[in-house]
Order: structure tokens, then sequence, then C-alpha cells
């Protein structure tokens, strides 16, 4: 029974984790790598063993219990472990992913001083993501929400002696921060409300209330406010294009493929409650398709080769929020594992790229870097196929999914929909003709320096780019002849929710007619880029030169950032000053100043008692003991 | 001894009261208004006499012994204490030609 060993999954990488990081200083760096991908390799193999045990047993979920962790009145919380589809499949994303990103990482960080620190907090942060994924009540998962959020801020800070990338570090987790208080405030509710925090105890549960309870309203609003922490949805997206400033794996890690999928596990871990409120899933999908559009429209004139991809993994989380508002659960975790696959090879192919122009992220300042390149260019042309949409690449099946969910649920949220999926064909192919097609536009240093990145950096290339080509193939759908197997799979983790409601079948015409549109739609945008970047060699103007109001707009992200500087960062400024000066300055420090400077007051004034007269001295005496006699007389 | 008590008890108690605070008040006037040293000493003396008067006429009134007992405390206690009181009067007399006590007012903050 492997599924029983399945807690040795998260402590191969905290293994790795105590190793590299007690012997950063002695281990050498050869041996560092090792370890590091070693342990990730193990916990990935125990995984795909888990994976193929749950799908080959009848029983679908059980529950791995550890030991006793918090016994306190009536909370209960045991560490313990869930194994269900939902579960094993994330345990192969973070696990494989993160098994490939680290063989990259031994090529890419190779110059770094700070390797092994480096590996250190890639394993934790593997360790972390994995008790996110396996906790079997929202507690454990609660550790694993934080523990990633921790990590992510470590890694982005990771070349902390540049003040912007240590207070783009901050900036994700005070962000972080702010969504997480949502998350516990909502498992307090959660606890008061079903008496427990196991998910085995509370869904049965909520599964019995009728639909628009108040309660479970409020829990999944502030669960999903937890969500657009984690998960960078509207209002809380701005520090994942700021999270670039970490080295690029930990782009592709954590800011693509993993972390930041989270709070779509979540709300998909919780889809019972999310089902009982209808409210709340419109937000969701109104949040999710607006930052989708919001993103991508920023994307679309970005010149930092990982800004792009930033805005673009934004964008796509939103189509994912999309997909969960609609009730298209598995759609929107299809489009998180395809997301994964695709996502983690468009950011190792622009670390490669990186890597070879000598950490130039410019676009203006690359291109035509197809003839030197040529394993990077062929695995991210295949990268920006899928996420573009065209068939039979992997994001096809998986965004079209979520486009067909919305469509049952309102026209207007798939024609936007696919709108936005338009801007992303677009700023893909933008990104991939500025990059790579044209002529090179950088100084003769860069250019004589260009070179193919080392195996171990095309090797996981190769095979991301492989998974995103067929990994939509796990679940096709009916209408194209597929047997669907990721939703048969998923069946047991949605079925509470499937059968509470009435799923409208399109019909397959229809379904044709959707797919058509929108991969027409991605041709065209494509195209256009073709033509304006590639045979026109357009390039973006720079910093200082004028732009249209629209594209300055776009380029300066909207200003989103300087709106919540002025919004929120200003008066919060202005308030904690006013504070520090009246409050703490006059009050408080006058209070204490104040009492002290009394009894030195009344002290000057009491001193002229003692005059050095004897005769007073005695005179006083005896008043005071006839003033105790007449107290005793009168008293006692 | 038995005629001493009966004498004493012949006496009311309130007179022998009124007798020592009167003694008493003396006392505390002269240690507040007089000004040497000497005659304070003297003051302080007629306090502790008023006291041990009182002393003994409870003592024989009642018939207790312990009040007796407390006397001889007393005036072991002022015996010990005029001794030490006196030579600090001397001392002070050589110093400042005086023994009025408002010449010593440098016992100040």
């Amino acid at each position: 029974m492997l599924t029983n060993l399945v807690w040795l999954v998260p402590v191969f990488p905290l293994v790795g984790f105590i190793i590299n990081g007690l012997g950063r200083n002695v281990l050498p760096k050869g041996l560092v790598g090792f370890i590091g991908s070693a342990v990730v390799l193990l916990s990935f193999a125990l995984s795909l063993g888990i994976f193929f045990e749950l799908n080959g047993s009848a029983s679908k979920s059980s529950i791995i219990y550890l030991f006793d962790w918090i016994q306190a009145g009536g909370l209960y919380a045991p560490f313990s472990f869930q194994v269900d589809p939902l579960s094993s499949i994330m345990l192969l994303i973070v696990t494989g992913i993160g098994f490939l990103i680290h063989v990259y990482s031994v090529g890419y960080m190779h110059h770094d001083p700070g390797f092994a620190k480096f590996f250190s907090y890639l394993n934790l942060f593997v360790f972390f993501m994995l008790l996110l994924v396996l906790g079997s009540n929202y507690i454990v998962m609660f550790i694993g929400w934080e523990g990633v959020g921790l990590c992510s801020y470590l890694l982005i800070g990771f070349w902390f002696t540049n003040p912007a990338y240590a207070s783009a570090a901050k900036k994700a987790f005070i962000m972080n921060r702010i969504g997480d208080l949502g998350f516990l405030i909502a498992v307090f509710l959660i606890f008061n409300t079903f008496g427990s925090i196991e998910f085995a105890h509370v869904f049965p549960q909520a599964a019995n209330l009728a639909p628009n309870n108040e309660v479970v309203t409020l829990i999944t609003i502030l669960l999903f406010i937890g969500a657009t922490g984690k998960s960078a949805q509207i209002p809380l997206f701005t520090w994942l294009p700021d999270a670039m400033a970490g080295p690029t794996p930990v782009s592709a890690l954590i800011h693509a493929a993993t972390m930041v999928t989270a709070g779509i596990y979540m709300i998909a871990r919780s889809n019972i409650l999310f089902t009982l409120a209808p409210y709340t899933l419109n937000i969701i999908s109104i949040i999710g398709l607006a930052t989708a559009i919001l993103a991508a429209t920023i994307a679309i004139t970005q010149t930092d080769i990982k800004k792009v991809l930033a805005y673009s993994t934004v964008s796509q989380l939103g189509y994912m929020f999309l997909g969960l508002g609609v009730g298209a659960y598995t759609g929107a975790f299809f489009h998180v594992i395809t997301h994964a696959f695709f996502k983690a090879l468009l950011f190792l192919g622009a670390g490669s790229v990186i890597h070879a122009v000598s950490n130039e992220q410019d676009m203006r300042s690359m291109g035509g870097l197809k003839k030197k390149l040529p394993i990077t260019y062929a695995t991210m042309l295949i990268g920006t196929i899928a996420i573009a949409g065209l068939p039979p690449f992997s994001g096809f099946f998986s965004k079209d999914e979520i486009l067909a969910h919305a469509y049952e649920h309102s026209k207007v949220l798939w024609i936007v929909g696919v709108i936005g999926a338009m801007f992303t064909s677009f700023y893909m192919f933008r990104m991939l003709f500025l990059t790579f097609n044209g002529s090179f536009r950088g100084t003769h240093e860069q250019e004589h320096h260009l070179h193919e990145s080392p195996k171990s950096m095309t090797i996981p290339l190769m095979v991301l780019a492989f998974l995103s080509v067929v990994g939509g193939f796990i679940n096709v759908p009916k209408a194209l002849h597929g047997n669907q197997w990721l939703s048969n799979f998923l069946e047991p983790v949605f079925f509470a929710s499937n059968s509470k409601v009435s799923e409208v079948h399109l019909e397959h015409s229809t379904e044709y007619l959707l797919m058509a549109i929108s991969v027409l739609c991605a041709v065209i945008a494509a195209y256009i880029a073709y033509n304006r970047y590639s045979k026109n060699q357009h390039v973006p103007v720079p910093d200082t030169a004028e732009r249209g109001v629209l594209a300055n707009l776009s380029y300066n992200k909207y200003y989103v950032d300087e709106i919540y500087d002025a919004v929120i960062a200003k008066p919060l400024n202005v308030l904690s000053g006013f504070f520090y000066r009246v409050i703490d300055k006059r009050v408080i420090d006058g209070l204490v100043n104040g009492l002290g400077r009394t009894t030195a007051e009344a002290s000057k004034g009491l001193r002229l008692l003692q005059t050095g007269n004897i005769g007073f001295y005695i005179f006083m005496m005896v008043v005071g003991i006839v003033a105790l006699l007449v107290y005793g007389v009168y008293n006692i | 001894m038995e005629s001493v008590t009966q004498t004493i008890q012949g006496v009311p108690l309130n007179h022998y009261i009124l007798f020592s605070a009167i003694i008493f008040s003396i006392g505390v006037m002269g240690v507040l208004i007089r000004r040497n040293a000497i005659v304070i000493f003297m003051s302080v003396e007629l306090m502790l006499n008023a006291v041990n008067l009182l002393f003994t006429a409870f003592s024989a009134h009642k018939g207790d012994a312990s009040g007796q007992v407390f006397v001889f405390f007393v005036m072991a206690l002022a015996a010990a204490e005029v001794a030490v009181g006196l030579a600090i009067i001397v001392m002070i007399y050589r110093n400042t030609n005086s023994t009025d006590i408002n010449v010593l007012n440098r016992l100040k903050w």
C-alpha cells in the first residue's frame, strides 16, 4: 500500500532542505544540485505510484492519519493527509514539474554564489506546497498556505542586495497576508458553523444545507479573498508581476505552475461550499474574467519578457477563476494542469533566453535568436501555441472547456473570454516574434556571447514541451469523441456539487462553433502579431517616446500601483504620520513625561517644608501624633 | 508595701490621669517653645515621668505589677538617653558656643 507511505512525499524535500540548508557552505555544488533534485524525484516517483494505485482502486479517497496535533476544547485538528484524485494530480504536478525545474536550476543558477541556499529554499517550497495539497483539514492546508508564502518571499528576494528586489518580496508577502486574513477568518467561521475543520466532516454537513445560506456565502467570500491574494486576482494581483524579481526558475515553479494555483486548488477542494453560494460564484466569475482581460491588455505592451509572462499568468489564472465561477470545476483544474505545463515551459524558455543574452530582459534588445537558440525557440514556440489555444495543443482543450461552460452560463462572459483569448494569442506571439525573429538588436558583446543553454536546461524544456503538446488529451471533450478521462477521474471530488447543479449540455454543433470561433480569433491575433512584429519588424518604442493614450495606459499597467499608492498607501502613511506626531508624540509621550514632570514639580514645592528648623520638625511631629489620636478616637 | 499601694489607691484614678496629662502637656509645650537644648531635655524628662506616674497609678489600681516593670524600663532608657543626649549637647556647645537649637538649621535639603 503505497498510499500509506504518502507522508514520505513531503518528507523527502524536507530532508533535502535540511541537508542543503545546513551544508550550504560545505557541500560542493554538484552534490547540492544532486540532492536537491533527487529528493524531489523520489517524491515524484512515490506520487506516481500513489496515483496509479488510486487510479486502480475502487475507493477514491483515503485519509492517512499521522498524529494528533491540536486538541483543545471542541477543536480537534489531527495532522493527517488526504489522498484523492484532486490531491494526487496536484502531487504529480508539484513534484513532477518541481523536479524538472530543479534540474533546470542546476544549469541556470550555476554561477550564483547562493547556489545551495537557492536549492534549500526550493526544497522547502516543495515541502510546504505538498503540505498544502495533502492536508486533510483546513489547518494543515493553512500551514502549507503560509509556508509557500514564506518561501515565495524568500525566493523573490533571493537577490536581496538589490533594494527593488527586496521590496518586491515584501510587496508579495504583504499582499498575500491580506488574503491570508480572509482565509483565516473563513476557517474560524467554518469551525464555528460546522464544529470541525476536517474536510471529511465539513463537506457532507454542508451538502445538506440549503443553497444561499448567508453563513456559507460569507465563508466562501472570505475563502475567495484568500484565493485572490495567493492566486493574484483583482484587487491583489499587483504583487505577481513584481515577483519576477526572483530568479527565473522561481517564477516558473512558484509564480506560474504551483503556488499561484493554490487558490484554485483550495476552491476546487471546497467546491461544495461554493456550489451552495451562487452569489459568490458570480463574484468569482466576474473578478476572474476582469482579471483575465485587465492582465491581458497590460501584457500586450510590456517589453520585459518576464513581465509579459507574469501578466499572462495573471490572465490565465483569471480564466481558471472564471471556470470555477461558472461551475466548471473540472475545467478550471484542467487548465491548472495544462497551464502548469506550458507556463513553466515558457518561463524556463524565457530564462534560457535571458541566460543567453547576458541577463538582458528587455525584448527591445533581443530579436533574431531563432538561429542561436534552436531548442529554446522550438520549445517556446510550442508553449506559445499551447497558451494561445490552437488545437491540438493542451491549452486549446482546457481553455475551450472553460469557455464552453461560460457560454452555458452567460453569452457575455463567453464573448469577453474570447476577446481575452485573442489578446493572449497576440501578446504571446508578439513576445515570440520580438525575441526570436528579425535581427539581433542588442550590443555586440551580447551577440558574441549568444549560446544555447546547457543540457540541464534544455532537457526540462523538451520534456515540458512534450507535455504541453499532449497534456490536453487527458480531457478531450465528448464533442471531439474524447473519453473525458480527467472528468471521470475527478468525479468523486466534485460529485456532491455536480448533483446539485443540473447541467445543461451544449449541442455538439454549438460546441464546434464555439471552438471554431475561438481558434479563428487566436489565429487572427497571431497573424496580426506576425505581420507587425515579424514581417514589418516593428519594435516597441523606447520608454521616453510618446505613446497613444491607450498604449500609455496599458504600458503603465493602468497605473494600478500608483492608484493603490494614492488610495491606500498614501492615506495610510498620512494616518500613521498623524498617529506618530499626535497620538504617540503628544498623547502617550505627554502622559509619561507629564507624570514625571508633575512629580518633579510637586517635590520642588514640598521640599520647602524641610526648613532645617528643629522646633518646626518637633511641632509637626506633635501635630501628627495629635492627628493620629484624634483619628483613633473618632474612628475606632 | 501593702500600705503604699493602699495610699496610692486612696486617691481616685481620675486625679492621676489628669495630673499626668497636665505634666505631659507642660513637657510638650516646653519642648515646643523653648530654644535652650537643656531645657528641652528637661521637658522630655517631664513627659517621660508623667507617663511613669500613670503607669504606677494604673498598676496599683489594677493590682498588676507589669506596669511597674515598665516604669523601670522607661527609667533605664531615660538615663541612657540623658547620658547620650547631654554628651551631644556638650559637643554642640563646644562647636557653636551656644545651646540654642535654632542655630542647628542646616538639616535640610
